[in-house]
């Protein structure tokens, strides 16, 4: 059985029942590269737009970011990898520009060297950490997780990290700490989307502390066995599989533990189009879309129909009791 | 300039020539399709990108009158015809787009939709009202309705632009992200003040 090419020292663990699924490395890359001289290789204009997003993709070389593979349950679906062209050009990062291309073409005045996470509020142990430390807080695994964006797309991305649980054991929260805040970096100078008032800066997200330690809740540091690119949210950023994309808030510069629930930025500035849960769920509708379908980026062919979206993204087996007895519709 | 401009669409050739330009809208969205060069959702950017061009062809068409009074260039005239029909086009391919990539032609879901969601009602009722105008664009039907009551049946294109302006507007609230909603909703506005200046302070 094939095993994939970026799990380092695996032991006894996860094994993939259908492993072929994953793209392995090598071939994620050769195919890249396939794409690369195709695009340079073709001098007519009508490549160019291709070419361009292909070259925008990767503006410069990303370093190598190898994690093992993860035996969290539910870490690796058997869904086809959404291509990285796709994954790195089409985002929603509304500091660089509210277009889905403008954060591959503006990101890269992003600094993310020095970078710092800060760690307040209801805590023991609050402070300041550099991410080369955050980095060692746990062992990089390779987690294959479904995103589903609120608008009604979704891509399959293969992200590098650890579990966010790592990261809050270590700064010990207080008893009374219920919900982890979490802040984007929102710097005027090299984030030319913070000087529009399309939202109110910086970006703030936030989860009920049983889904932050959910192992599943994901920090990630790269993806597609690589750091992370700066429209992505580098260098770090959070991954919350069950939820809607826009809950997993990239460019971390803080998380800060309160007793009551954050007001998140979404939710301030449409509260009766997005919540704070923000679960993915087919039978809540968005009250300008229904959310019951989904277009799987690169994978639904242009004819094809859309796809049934699955409670909880798929994820329902492992984040469900989170959320018993509780009205999905009235906490959406 | 006027009188060169007078001259270029008082040509022959001047309504082929800018039919064809109509068209490459059109025909740069299919080639984009078929080249898969329409970014990572062409569907969304399909159906995105034949309401852009409906706008625009709504704001130029609705150019027609003010420029050809404006630059007293009655050669104008002949295109105005033209240009509401490609507006009725692309209202079509947009509409097509909707019901066939969206909705997968589920005509319950459909009709769900329309009535659920008041962004594509109000959106369907701009293309319900500008059915009738497109219908009776030939000149056999101008004989038959007479002048003066297909004027006023023409006039409904006004509520077209403050329903596709209602419809755009709707569509953008939950992301906030109002620009171009700013951009035509200006530029249509004008066009519409322009007739109210028009009829009541311009020397006939």
């Amino acid at each position: 059985m094939q095993r994939d090419q970026f799990s380092i020292g695996n032991t006894s663990g996860f094994v993939h029942p259908v492993s072929s699924d994953i793209t392995p490395q090598a071939v994620y890359l050769q195919r890249r590269d396939v794409l690369k001289r195709l695009a340079t290789g073709v001098a007519g204009s009508s490549l160019a737009t291709w070419a361009s997003r292909e070259a925008l993709a990767q503006p410069k070389k990303l370093s190598p970011l190898p994690g093992q593979v993860s035996k969290v349950s539910g870490a690796s679906t058997m869904d086809k990898l959404t291509a990285f062209k796709d994954a790195s050009t089409y985002n929603n990062y509304y500091e660089f520009g509210t277009e889905k291309s403008y954060p591959a073409l503006q990101a890269e005045t992003l600094v993310t060297k020095p970078w710092s996470v800060a760690i307040e509020g209801l805590v023991k142990k609050p402070g300041r950490i550099d991410l080369e430390d955050l980095m060692k807080f746990g062992a990089m695994e390779e987690r294959i997780y479904r995103l589903r964006c609120v608008e009604g797309w979704s891509m399959v991305i293969p992200w590098v990290g650890y579990s966010l649980s790592e990261i809050i054991k270590r700064a010990e929260p207080l008893g009374n700490a219920k919900y982890v805040e979490f802040t984007t970096l929102a710097d005027p100078k090299t984030m030319p989307g913070v000087r529009s008032s399309v939202l109110d800066w910086p970006y703030v997200e936030g989860l009920r502390m049983d889904e932050a330690m959910h192992p599943l809740t994901l920090m990630a540091f790269g993806m597609y066995g690589e750091v992370l690119p700066n429209q992505n949210g580098a260098p770090l950023r959070l991954v919350v599989p069950w939820k809607y994309g826009f809950k997993s808030a990239k460019s971390i510069v803080k998380m800060r533990f309160l007793e009551k629930e954050p007001v998140n930025s979404w939710g301030r500035s449409a509260p009766q189009e997005y919540g704070f849960y923000s679960n993915v769920n087919p039978l809540v509708d968005h009250p300008r879309w229904s959310q019951a379908t989904e277009r799987r980026i690169g994978e639904d062919g242009l004819l094809t129909k859309k796809r049934k979206t699955l409670m909880f993204n798929g994820y329902e087996a492992q984040v469900a009791s989170m959320y018993a007895g509780m009205d999905l519709k009235k906490f959406y | 300039m006027q009188s060169l401009l007078r001259s270029l669409f008082g040509k022959p050739q001047a309504k082929p020539f800018i039919f064809v330009l109509c068209t490459l809208p059109f025909f740069y969205l299919v080639w984009g399709a078929s080249n898969d060069a329409l970014g990572a959702n062409p569907a969304e950017y399909l159906i995105r990108a034949t309401g852009d061009w409906t706008l625009q062809f709504l704001c130029i068409t609705l150019a027609v009158t003010p420029l050809r009074v404006v630059g007293a260039i009655p050669e104008l005239l002949r295109m105005r015809r033209m240009l509401g029909l490609f507006v009725y086009f692309y209202v079509s391919i947009h509409l097509l787009c909707y019901g066939w990539l969206d909705m997968g032609f589920e005509w319950i879901d459909i009709a769900a939709d329309i009535a659920k969601r008041p962004f594509i009602l109000v959106g369907f009722t701009a293309f319900v009202l500008l059915t009738p105008l497109a219908a009776t664009s030939f000149n056999q039907a101008i004989r038959w309705l007479g002048g003066k009551r297909w004027q006023l049946l023409h006039r409904a294109v006004y509520g077209v632009a403050v329903l596709a302006i209602l419809h755009f507007y709707w569509m953008r609230a939950g992301k906030s992200n109002f620009a171009e909603v700013i951009v035509y909703g200006t530029i249509l506005a004008m066009l519409l003040l322009w007739r109210v200046w028009n009829k009541r302070f311009a020397r006939h």
